[in-house]
């Protein structure tokens, strides 16, 4: 460590755990993809004109009063229970008061000391498929704020801007909080574990349906809460939250850096500030957020405008009895049926492809051929766009329909990949695009006959050979043809018509 | 008589002395019009309401709004449509703290000074399906904090029984246009007593509802926990009709309650013609003497004497945590003032004070400091410190503590009697500047009607009288438990009917005239 005095550097990431015990916390917060808002029936449609999804109730204008969306509490506890907590039987929304334009109400309404649920967990499992448990603290209901778009100055931020735009759109769309608990224990792997339980969450929401999870869009986001003990010691050390962080790899990296430069102050003399950080996404830094010249006191108290939510233990369990299968039954269950290897289940799950496979093979197609497509050519073409598999424009359903026109001889594998790029340029379904680019495969004898009578007319010599038994050479006969019908024709049949032909 | 035998105005202030009830048959037996019983009630507003001299019960009319909804009606009796509930036709009075989609809604502060809604409050969307003109907004102390008027930003409101003397408050607008025959029904909210205390300074009938029982929808708030709007009139019978009118569930407000109303119009008939034999009457011994005016204390007495009469047996009932109410309202009350009134932050609607400012902060700051009254600043700086960090168990915890021993000291009194009684009011209503820079005098106005809104009870006021030194009206509170409404208005009929038959007529008709002199 040879830092200046004056600003630590970062300390080598060896050196960091082997001095230090990182201490995780993760809070992640999930807009569920209900139809209306939290409190108001205002649709929830991401990306409309800003402020024509609004009414007075989520505007916070004089006189208006919220009424809880039923349908986000169901989602609440539905989430509550697939993260194994318990459902609380009784519980208030509080206000949590603070000034901020994007704010309609200058007052967000969330659960604070009595969250819907309590005290689950989540197992993890890491690349090399270790499992950690991550207990869970806590998940509660709250709404979303408004958006600023501050016009002018330099940095995009509302320090410096000219002026700013307010879009309440998505003030007031409900909001799930999901907390855990301090992960201890995780050493040189915790921006992995850290990752990796922001995946599993991810996974889980979605196989729950309760949300888009899209991280670039903001239905999910990330903040990470990282402190460093001295190695063994359990002393607990000063946190840092880390907010910004808008993807997979960038839990990852941030956990990452902090854990650096924690170390760097650390081993520098000086104290780590307790304070809220903002993750630079293009330097895969993290700097300090405004500090507030007073500490914010949030004022919280019970909201006066609501009555408390007491969820029946016989709603619970009817919402018990809706839960899907969840995605680590649904390992158990793919790696079973589909007769796996540990390292192959892995393969799968790390690729993104598992949940994927296994609605493909719901849509009726073979697990082999669904396996192949996404592990290959799709795999191929997300690292290509460089996103991730299940963004890909293609659903599950379009894939098990490639399978089946293969299965069926309409497509041959080379027809099959260009039906599946039309799909992924925004053609259409698999049978529109194979109607568009005419794609079918020539199937009809008559115009097959015709031009397999031509090719041997056209190489008489290697249609001797074949009637002198040489059935190999027929290959430069298919060969022929498949070049005159440009690739439409199912080479299995035009090698039958071949043989068929040739001694006619 | 023949319309010809009186002339247009003679025959409109005729019209303007009338009950709502009597309004209602005159205008569905076709024997007056809605358009002349709501012009008459128009003719009689800029007769006597000017802003500097007169009453100053309304803050803003609307004739045009108003004559239109009447003709609607009167239209719709023509092509022999039954009315659309028993007071179609009849004009009223609008609290301004109620949102109104056609007319600005101000709440009595600067922060929203011309500020139209887009939205009906529940209670207006139910008066005009009810087919009930509305005359226009009246005048509220700023947000509904104060007992006088006196802290509204558009001027006092005078009362019309001594033009020198407040209305009550906050309410006093709505009290006064009644008080001055100005409208036959108004609409008033009670958060610590701004329906009941008005009533009572102007010789007028009162009810705040059970909390719950009236959608808060569209009312701004002040303290969510204890707001209610309820029914003004002249007569309890009016005041139950308009009850039925605005109460009943709405899914728009989730403290509102899912029961059926109580029949509150056949109670008070039942109690005008009938007497009170079987029924227990509570008189709170903290509620009944200590700090009384003297002729608030007689004309107390007096009314006792006539509910025994009706063959009520007097008891008396202990509620010992009642002294502890007022301490505890004005911690509850200004913390939920402090977070309802965040929003007024110039950002999307109402006042906006830029003054060079250059950020979002400054502009919310110098807004509120220019749009809040002294009041409203007095209580959002004590519910901020109250629910601060730290101090949320000491006030705010507390505060629910009491609140929560009050509604058992209720619920124990109610073990032995069927309603309540008390004062309404300490004093009678007294002169304009008397306590506005006191604001602990002020606040000891609303001693015994603060409980009833920590409890989430029901309580109204009925005129008890005027009190011998100072010739002001007093008002007889009554008190009934949760969707009690049936027999309090049981009570409060009996007690009206006896008195009226006792002082040949009742009170409100020895209002002076106000007319400015021609
Ligand atoms: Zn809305």
């Amino acid at each position: 460590m040879s830092a200046p005095a004056s600003t630590p550097g970062l300390v080598d990431y060896d050196e960091v755990v082997e001095r230090f015990d990182p201490v995780l916390g993760i809070e992640v917060h999930v807009e569920l993809n209900t139809n209306t808002k939290m409190f108001c029936g205002c649709p929830t449609d991401f990306g409309a004109e800003p402020n024509t999804q609004v009414c007075p109730v989520c505007l916070g204008l004089p006189g208006a009063l919220p009424v809880v969306n039923r349908a986000a509490v169901e989602s609440a506890i539905r989430i509550g229970l697939a993260l194994n907590c318990s459902i609380a039987p009784w519980g208030r929304f509080a206000r949590k008061n603070y000034f901020y334009p994007d704010m309609p109400k200058n007052f967000q309404t969330s659960q604070y000391d009595e969250p819907i649920a309590v005290n689950g967990w989540l197992d993890v499992e890491l690349d090399d498929g270790e499992v950690v448990r991550v207990e869970i603290e806590r998940a509660h209901m709250e709404e979303d704020t408004g958006k600023s778009l501050h016009v002018g100055g330099a940095t995009g931020r509302i320090h410096g801007a000219e002026y700013s735009l307010l879009d309440y759109n998505r003030a007031g769309v409900p909001l799930i909080e999901i907390v855990t608990k301090m992960i201890p224990g995780t050493r040189e792997r915790a921006p992995e574990v850290a990752r990796a339980y922001v995946t599993a969450l991810r996974d889980l929401l979605r196989s729950l349906g309760v949300s888009d999870v899209r991280m670039d869009q903001g239905s999910m986001r990330a903040d990470v809460n990282l402190s460093l003990s001295p190695r063994d010691s359990g002393v607990l050390g000063t946190r840092t939250e880390t907010k910004n962080v808008n993807s997979l790899r960038s839990v990852e990296r941030a956990v990452r850096y902090e854990m650096t430069r924690q170390a760097g102050v650390l081993l520098d003399g000086g104290p780590v500030v307790q304070e809220t950080r903002h993750f630079e996404e293009a330097s895969g830094t993290t700097r300090p957020g405004r500090r507030k010249e007073t500490a914010e006191d949030y004022r919280y108290f019970p909201e006066p405008d609501l009555v408390p939510i007491a969820p029946s233990q016989e709603w619970v369990e009817e919402l018990r009895g809706t839960l899907p299968e969840l995605p680590w039954e649904r390992r158990k269950r793919v790696k079973a049926e589909w007769d796996l290897s540990d390292e192959e289940l892995r393969d799968l799950v790390n690729a993104g492809a598992l949940d994927l496979i296994a609605a493909t093979v719901a849509e009726g197609a073979p697990s082999g051929e669904a396996r192949s497509w996404w592990v290959s050519y799709l795999a191929q073409q997300a690292n290509t766009r460089g996103v991730e598999l299940a963004a890909l424009p293609i659903s599950p359903a379009d894939v098990a329909r490639v399978i089946e026109l293969v299965a069926s001889g309409e497509l041959t594998n080379k027809l099959a990949r260009q039906v599946v790029d039309g799909v992924l340029a925004g053609e259409g379904a698999p049978d529109d695009v194979v109607k568009a680019r005419g794609l079918a495969v020539v199937s009809d004898d008559g115009a097959l006959i015709t031009a397999v009578d031509e090719a041997l007319a056209g190489q008489p010599d290697v249609a001797q050979k074949i009637r002198d038994g040489k059935v190999q050479a027929a290959g430069a006969i298919v060969g022929a043809v498949m070049k005159a019908t440009k690739g439409q024709a199912d080479a299995k049949r035009v090698r039958e018509l071949v043989l068929e032909r040739v001694n006619a | 008589m023949s319309s010809d035998a009186l002339t247009g105005s003679s025959m409109n202030s005729e019209l303007t002395r009338l009950t709502a009830a009597e309004l209602a048959q005159k205008i569905h037996s076709r024997e007056v019009s809605a358009v002349e019983v709501t012009q008459a009630h128009l003719d009689r507003i800029a007769a006597v309401d000017d802003r500097d001299e007169g009453v100053h019960a309304f803050l803003h009319v609307d004739a045009s709004a108003a004559l239109s909804a009447a003709a609607l009606v009167d239209e719709s009796l023509d092509a022999g449509t039954a009315p659309a509930s028993p007071l179609a036709g009849v004009p009223l009075a609008l609290k301004d703290v109620l949102t109104t989609s056609d007319m600005p809604t101000t709440v009595g502060s600067k922060i929203l000074e011309g500020w139209r809604p887009p939205y009906d409050a529940t209670v207006t969307a139910r008066l005009r399906a009810a087919g009930i003109p509305i005359l226009g907004k009246t005048n509220m102390d700023e947000f509904a904090m104060g007992s006088s008027t006196e802290y509204s930003a558009y001027g006092v409101t005078r009362n019309p029984w001594d033009l020198r003397r407040i209305p009550g408050g906050s309410g006093g607008g709505s009290a006064a246009a009644l008080a001055a025959f100005e409208a036959p029904l108004a609409i008033g909210t009670d958060t610590g007593g701004s329906i009941r205390q008005p009533a009572a300074m102007t010789g007028t009938v009162g009810v705040k509802p059970t909390y719950g029982a009236v959608s808060r929808f569209g009312l701004v708030a002040c303290a969510s926990s204890l707001d209610q709007a309820g029914p003004c009139a002249r007569t309890v019978l009016d005041t139950a009709l308009l009850h039925e009118v605005i109460a009943g569930h709405d899914p728009m407000d989730s403290t509102s309650i899912d029961a059926p109303v109580p029949d509150v119009v056949e109670a008070a008939r039942r109690g005008a013609s009938g007497d009170l034999r079987g029924l227990r009457v509570g008189v709170v011994r903290e509620l009944s003497g200590e700090g009384y005016q003297p002729g608030v204390r007689s004309t107390f007495e007096a009314a006792l004497r006539q509910l025994e009469a009706l063959g009520a047996e007097l008891v008396e009932v202990s509620t010992p945590h009642f002294r502890y109410a007022l301490a505890a309202y004005y911690l509850i009350l200004p913390s939920e003032v402090s977070s309802n009134l965040a929003r007024f932050d110039a950002m999307r609607y109402g006042l906006r004070v830029e003054n060079g400012a250059t950020s979002a902060e400054e502009v919310m700051a110098l807004t509120r400091e220019a749009g809040f009254g002294p009041e409203v600043k007095r209580r959002i700086i004590l519910g901020t410190y109250a629910l601060s960090s730290g101090y949320y168990d000491a006030y705010y915890g507390q505060a629910q503590k009491v609140r929560t021993l009050i509604s058992r000291d209720f619920a124990a009194a109610f073990e032995q009697a069927d309603v309540l009684v008390s004062p309404t009011a300490p004093t009678t209503a007294f002169p304009i500047g008397d306590k506005v820079d006191d604001p602990l005098a002020m606040y000891l106005n609303d001693l015994a009607t603060i409980p009833t809104n920590l409890a989430g009870t029901t309580a109204m006021s009925v005129p008890s009288g005027l009190a011998p030194e100072d010739g002001l009206p007093t008002g007889l509170q009554i008190m009934a438990p949760a969707l009690g409404e049936a027999v309090m208005y049981r009570v409060a009929a009996a007690y009206e009917a006896a008195r009226d038959a006792e002082d040949g007529g009742p009170l409100i008709q020895r209002v002076p005239g106000l007319e400015v002199s021609a």
